[in-house]
């Protein structure tokens, strides 16, 4: 059996994990296992390996196209590939488009539920009330309810702070 | 500079702090994963950046009413043989022993916090308890997150909850897991279809000293991977009940091999007994799965007049590195084999033969 990942030496190194209710395998040669931590058991998740090989779990090429980097930090795709790990917070902004899918497969959703920090609680919530309030407003106007869609608008302008003296008139 | 070894609990102290249900649970874990605002993640930062985010840490979390009279202390100035130290003790992970100029620690008088600076993350803290008390750690945990994220500008984005190096930390970056002595389980074979149910619930099993199913010493950690879409309540809600259910089958399993086959479990844990009281050279591996056994002979009474304290503080000393720490030269493993013998002797000379009736 060849290594899976160099695809040149002997595989010796076996692994298996059983995530929900796949199987994943993977065949390593020595050196390959080395190199991904893997005589070191303790300190790695199968997981972490399969994105770093890229399995099925990359960030999707086509959504993303490879030349795209962080502005940031300058972190590339052929980087997350490599090590699986992005290069900064704004990275997740970067790679939104690509990360959802991946995101999508590894964790039970996609929005964060639990624990914000108590500075930011407040406009959290501001933005989801917001959100909520732009798609009824949406929806008013496709349904031609223009009185609602008013209210509607009158309170998106509320929330979204002070309205310069100007505008308000 | 603080000296680690006169800081740390000595292993015999060590081993007389106890929990709910330690015959069991040896220890229960809470780490949040949390990162700076606007720099690079530690895999990533160059090493001016890593030091920066290293000194804008460190004080923050030493000045906590929690830390005060903490180790606090960057990576470089450990050797090699406190780094391996800190490893078998379980505050630091490998990958953070491996780290050098810019990551850091910071460690609480009663080692009941341990923070690691630049680890994968720019902070990984975690709360530590004895025996099964993943609730409490969490409460401790968070209240010591809420202290912190009014001095660090911590990354968090509305939609996506605590932004963390690698996408399978992301959202509450939480891992809540226990550390689980399951011999019975192990010796009446039923630990794998376990682990599979267990792996189903979206949990992890990992061997304490070893991936595979037979762990090390019969330990076995328990963890939750998913961390986005499910709040943290619920996910140390579910590792509390799962653990419940895994602590009442070990509970069971060893009810049921001393009912149906206690010539079995006799012939283990009486075997064990007369290496560990004899050996004149073993292994930490060995020595690991035999305490093991010798474990379970206290739990199910065989040596009665032996506290399970005795046990866990070997599984300390036992290690490479702890054993090492003793010694004034250093040895090589087939040196260290010897005076672990010699130790492991020592401490068994007064338990009695295990009593089978």
């Amino acid at each position: 059996m060849q290594c899976c990942v160099c695809k040149e030496k002997p595989a010796t190194v076996h692994l298996t994990q059983i995530v929900g209710d796949k199987m994943q395998k993977l065949d390593l040669c020595e050196e390959c296992a080395k190199a991904k931590g893997i005589n070191d058991p303790t300190s790695f998740a199968m997981a972490d390996l399969m994105l770093g090989l890229g399995a099925s779990q990359e960030l999707d090429p086509s959504a993303v196209g490879m030349e795209l980097k962080c502005p940031r930090c300058g972190f590339s795709q052929a980087d997350f590939k490599k090590s699986g790990r992005l290069g900064c917070p704004e990275c997740y902004q970067t790679f939104a488009e690509g990360l959802a899918g991946l995101l999508k497969s590894m964790h039970k959703g996609i929005r964060h539920v639990g624990k914000v920090p108590d500075a930011l609680r407040k406009s959290r919530e501001t933005g989801d009330r917001l959100k909520l309030l732009q798609k009824k407003l949406n929806k008013a106007i496709e349904t031609e309810d223009f009185e609602l869609a008013a209210t509607l608008r009158d309170e998106i302008k509320a929330m979204s702070g002070p309205v310069p003296a100007k505008a308000a008139k | 500079m603080k000296d680690l070894h006169a800081f740390l609990i000595s292993p015999g102290e060590a081993a007389q702090q106890h929990g709910p249900h330690d015959r069991i649970v040896m220890s229960s874990r809470v780490r949040l994963a949390r990162n700076l605002h606007g720099s690079a993640f530690p895999g990533w930062a160059k090493k001016p950046e890593r030091v920066k985010v290293l000194e804008t840490i460190q004080p923050a979390v030493g000045s906590l009413p929690e830390m005060a009279d903490s180790f606090a202390e960057a990576m470089d100035n450990l050797t090699a043989l406190d780094k391996q130290i800190l490893v078998e003790r379980h505050l630091i992970s490998r990958e953070h022993a491996a780290k050098n100029v810019g990551s850091g620690i910071v460690l609480n008088r009663e080692e009941s916090f341990c923070v690691m600076i630049n680890e994968e993350d720019h902070m990984r803290m975690q709360a530590l308890r004895p025996g099964f008390q993943i609730r409490e750690a969490w409460t401790a945990i968070d209240r010591l997150d809420s202290a912190l994220e009014k001095k660090l500008d911590y990354a968090f984005d509305n939609e996506l909850g605590y932004l963390t190096a690698c996408p399978t930390n992301l959202g509450t970056g939480i891992r809540v897991s226990a550390m689980l002595h399951l011999p019975g389980l192990v010796l009446s074979e039923q630990i794998n279809p376990i682990i599979q149910s267990v792996n189903k619930l979206g949990l992890a099993v990992r061997g304490l000293y070893g991936e595979g199913t037979e762990a090390l010493g019969n330990v076995f950690q328990v963890s939750n991977q998913m961390t986005l879409g499910e709040g943290e309540t619920v996910i140390v809600e579910r590792l509390e009940k799962v653990m419940s259910q895994i602590i009442e089958h070990e509970e069971n399993a060893r009810q049921t091999l001393l009912e149906k086959k206690p010539k079995v479990v006799f012939n283990h844990i009486g075997r064990a007994y007369g290496i560990l009281a004899n050996a004149h050279s073993i292994s930490s591996k060995e020595t690991m799965n035999l305490l093991s056994l010798l474990r379970l002979g206290i739990d199910l009474g065989l040596f009665p007049d032996t506290q399970r304290s005795l046990v866990d503080e070997l599984f300390l000393t036992t290690q490479p590195a702890h054993l090492q720490k003793q010694l004034a030269d250093k040895l090589s493993a087939e040196e260290r084999d010897l005076i672990r013998a010699d130790m492991v002797r020592a401490k068994l000379k007064n338990v009695n033969r295990p009593v089978t009736k």
